[in-house]
């Protein structure tokens, strides 16, 4: 739950300015956003500024829904990380309970309660933004609309640019010659792109999806912990990692058994787990630049770890793993003393 | 391959320019306060905060938490072990609260929420 706060704020006051910028490049909706102001975080500015973003949003709600879903998702990604540097606080448990019912009321009942014990929180948190950005667009419609029905053309060039992308009417029709300015080019291609890709929003760290953590109880006071060398195997870190970092985490300690499981002393649930997972994800597996889990963990010189990232070359120090202060709970604490 | 060792150096200059040149300051935001949590047996938890600086009277702390949050506690110094410093210890899991206790400016101790980890589930 909270576990991830103090993090997260620390994440979000190291983030660079590149960093911003590629955030508001990958806010594929707004992309006209993005082109008319890069440095610009705050969104009102850059509704006024843009009047041709509502008409794109609307077209691409009018879309399949196939494609729809993805795209709006990419959207809510860009839209929710400027303001407040990372959005990973979208993986907070809280907000997702918080959201989970207006998801399910604005979309449907998609969400049967297997699926939701099978996606490691994906599902939801995709639903969740589809409402939000909704909102959002309505919003924006709204603004646009008092400030008058001409604004949804664009007010800069002396030529009405329009016309309908799908149908390839106006300026998108075949035999058209005049020159299509950039940015309703731009946002042609975005759109295209997520139409044509519907899975293509899906390769970010957003939906980065590991098998969910498989807890028994075993006796009374163990848990264990049965798929940690699958997890490991999609997180590309070693096991003795991530069991290290589990175990300092949860402030206890354990062992392997014959089959590879995890044997964690203390009740520990699949949630914990899952929360203590995803604090490794951000902390070790995701590139803080580019925010792509395919990274690697590898030793540096002077007994340093280091993450390479391998789609944008990206590399940075990682804090050892480090077992704090641990209270003695039990009987033993009497036998060492007396 | 000779162009990454390349990148490497340079990048190895840097980090080490950074490092000198606020030594004081790294070590400032090094220190964190590591709020961690423990499992006791049945649904008994610990609460245990690392780190608070040297500069707060631990005892006074400890005494206003344990009012506030109706809880007992000591205070564990293992300086001579393992060199922690003092460590708060409080029965049941308060990790929220003691957070809001850490950074609140009026009636806690006003640090930086950047300096204060939270540790486990």
């Amino acid at each position: 739950m909270s576990t991830e706060e103090p993090t997260l704020q620390r994440r979000a006051s190291r983030k660079s300015v590149a960093f911003t910028e590629e955030k508001l490049v990958v806010d594929a909706d707004g992309s006209v956003t993005v082109m008319a102001t890069p440095n610009d975080d705050t969104k009102d500015t850059a509704v006024s500024h843009t009047p041709r973003t509502p008409p794109l949003a609307a077209a691409l709600r009018a879309s399949t829904d196939a494609s729809q879903a993805p795209a709006d998702g990419t959207a809510a990604d860009g839209a929710d990380a400027n303001p407040d540097g990372l959005d990973l606080s979208l993986m907070k448990k809280k907000k997702k309970k918080v959201k989970k019912e207006d998801g399910e009321s604005g979309d449907g009942a998609a969400a049967a309660g297997g699926e939701e014990a099978i996606d490691l929180s994906m599902k939801k948190k995709k639903k969740k933004k589809v409402v939000k950005e909704e909102d959002e667009f309505a919003k924006k419609l709204e603004a646009l609309n008092l400030e008058g029905g001409e604004s949804a053309e664009a007010p800069a060039e002396g030529d009405v640019q329009d016309g309908d992308m799908e149908k390839g009417t106006g300026i998108w029709a075949h035999d058209e010659t005049r020159t299509i300015s950039y940015n309703p080019l731009l946002s042609r291609f975005f759109t295209l792109l997520a139409q044509k890709n519907p899975d293509h929003a899906s390769t970010g760290t957003r939906s980065y999806k590991i098998p969910p953590p498989q807890c028994l109880r075993e006796g009374n006071k163990k848990t264990i912990f049965a798929n940690l060398p699958e997890i490991c195997k999609r997180m590309k870190r070693a096991d003795e990692h991530v069991t290290a970092y589990l175990f300092a985490e949860l402030g206890t300690s354990g062992s392997v058994d014959g089959s590879r499981r995890l044997v964690i002393k203390g009740r520990f649930q699949q949630k914990q787990i899952e929360n203590v997972l995803r604090t490794y994800i951000i902390e070790y597996v995701t590139c803080k630049t580019c925010r792509s889990p395919n990274t690697e963990l590898s030793k540096g010189e002077n007994r340093l770890y280091f993450i390479t990232c391998n789609s944008c070359g990206s590399r940075r120090s990682v804090q050892a793993i480090k077992t704090g202060f641990s209270a003695q709970v039990g009987k033993r604490r009497k036998m060492q003393q007396g | 391959m000779s162009g990454e060792i390349e990148i490497q150096n340079l990048k190895s200059r840097d980090p080490f320019a950074d490092a000198d040149e606020d030594s004081g300051q790294t070590t400032q935001t090094q220190e964190y306060i590591h709020i961690r949590i423990q499992q006791r047996n049945g649904r008994k938890t610990l609460t245990t905060v690392q780190g608070i600086p040297a500069k707060f009277d631990h005892k006074k702390i400890l005494k206003v938490i344990k009012k506030e949050f109706a809880c007992n506690g000591t205070i564990i110094s293992d300086t001579e072990s393992k060199g922690l410093g003092e460590v708060i210890q409080l029965q049941g899991d308060h990790r929220l609260k003691i957070k809001e206790f850490l950074v609140d400016k009026e009636e806690g101790l006003g640090l930086d929420e950047k300096n204060i980890k939270i540790h486990g589930f």
